[in-house]
């Protein structure tokens, strides 16, 4: 009976193609992605953010964390395409690409501190450690 | 009329040749325990005899950004000014248990917490003021870290000049290959901001830095 009763612990991961944040502001997209993280899922975002959005990402999560109760913080991650080894074509190709339509050939881990222990990465994987 | 324009033009001549040379903002930035604050000790003590800031295993003791004023760097008879600019490290979490696991009271690790999640934000903000940042990384550490990676993204797009420093290579599980392979763009430095081990190196390619500044 006790086992029965016993709760399974799981893990939601939530994906979210990079046309559902493509026409947003920064701030908006900032938003939309941290409101997943506080409801405790793991968002697996195609694409990455611009750089001023990362930092402002981190910045939120900064504010976050003194103003919301059991809040601790972000893990992040980015897995993307190394484009320093292409030829010059292949080069102007993918930078052609990645204006034309934001880098989609990456995706952008984010998972509450509370869940994700750490992730760790390198250039060919990245493990995600539960807490 | 005359005098008035000879008094204008008097004083663009004049205050071109002798402007005061503003000396160059050199930021320190990296996660937090890389070594920031005693490398910026370091080059303080060498050249004004004097530290900068405190250090301390425990994370996030630097918690607000800090300055040292007309820091004069001489190598190889060339010579610049810097002011020097030691932030707190960035971090994407931040977790008061963490500091009460390193036996510091309940109270004392929330206000630590709080003040590194300001530290932070601090450090970001002042991100657009640097003419040069040097980039501390724990050379122990893994260092694809995102926060590594955001940070050189952000300076890449404000086009400020950086010089990535692998510290703690006295360590024995320093590698610095696996620095210098994670960031193939930039010149890597291996030093021991403790020992002042390389200093020396460091000195060359961070007045090679500043001319890019």
């Amino acid at each position: 009976m006790g086992k029965r009763n016993k709760k399974l612990k799981g893990l939601t991961l939530h994906f979210m193609p990079y046309s559902e944040i493509a026409g947003l502001n920064s701030v908006e997209r900032i938003k939309k992605l941290l409101k997943i993280v506080l409801n405790h899922k793991v968002v697996v975002l195609q694409g990455k953010l611009r750089p001023e959005e990362e930092t402002r990402l981190i910045e939120d999560t900064m504010i976050m964390i003194g103003n919301i109760k059991g809040f601790k913080g972000v893990e992040l991650a980015v897995i993307a395409q190394d484009s320093s080894s292409l030829g010059f074509m292949a080069k102007f190709k993918f930078g052609l690409a990645k204006a034309l339509t934001g880098q989609q050939n990456a995706l952008t881990i984010i998972g509450p501190a509370t869940i994700v222990k750490e992730m760790r990465k390198n250039p060919k994987k990245l493990e995600i450690m539960m807490k | 009329m005359v005098i008035k324009i000879w008094k204008s033009f008097k004083k663009r001549i004049f205050g071109f040749l002798f402007k005061k040379k503003k000396d160059i903002s050199l930021g320190f930035y990296g996660p937090p325990n890389a070594g920031k604050t005693t490398l910026a000790n370091k080059i303080c003590k060498d050249w004004t005899g004097e530290e900068m800031g405190k250090v301390s295993k425990v994370p996030h003791e630097t918690r607000h950004v800090q300055f040292k004023e007309e820091v004069e760097i001489k190598y190889k008879e060339k010579s610049l000014k810097f002011k020097l600019i030691d932030t707190p490290g960035i971090a994407t979490k931040i977790d008061y248990e963490d500091f009460m696991k390193m036996k510091m009271k309940k109270k004392a690790a929330q206000k630590r917490a709080k003040e590194a999640t300001q530290g932070v934000v601090e450090s970001i903000k002042w991100l657009d003021d640097m003419d040069a940042v040097v980039i501390v990384i724990d050379s122990t550490q893994n260092p694809y870290s995102q926060v590594n990676i955001t940070i050189v993204g952000n300076l890449i797009a404000k086009k400020i000049p950086v010089l990535v420093v692998a510290n703690k290579i006295d360590l024995k599980k320093s590698n610095l290959k696996k620095i210098e392979a994670a960031f193939p763009e930039y010149e890597v430095v291996g030093i021991s901001a403790k020992k002042g081990k390389n200093i020396n190196e460091f000195y060359e390619s961070l007045l090679k830095l500043a001319k890019k500044a």
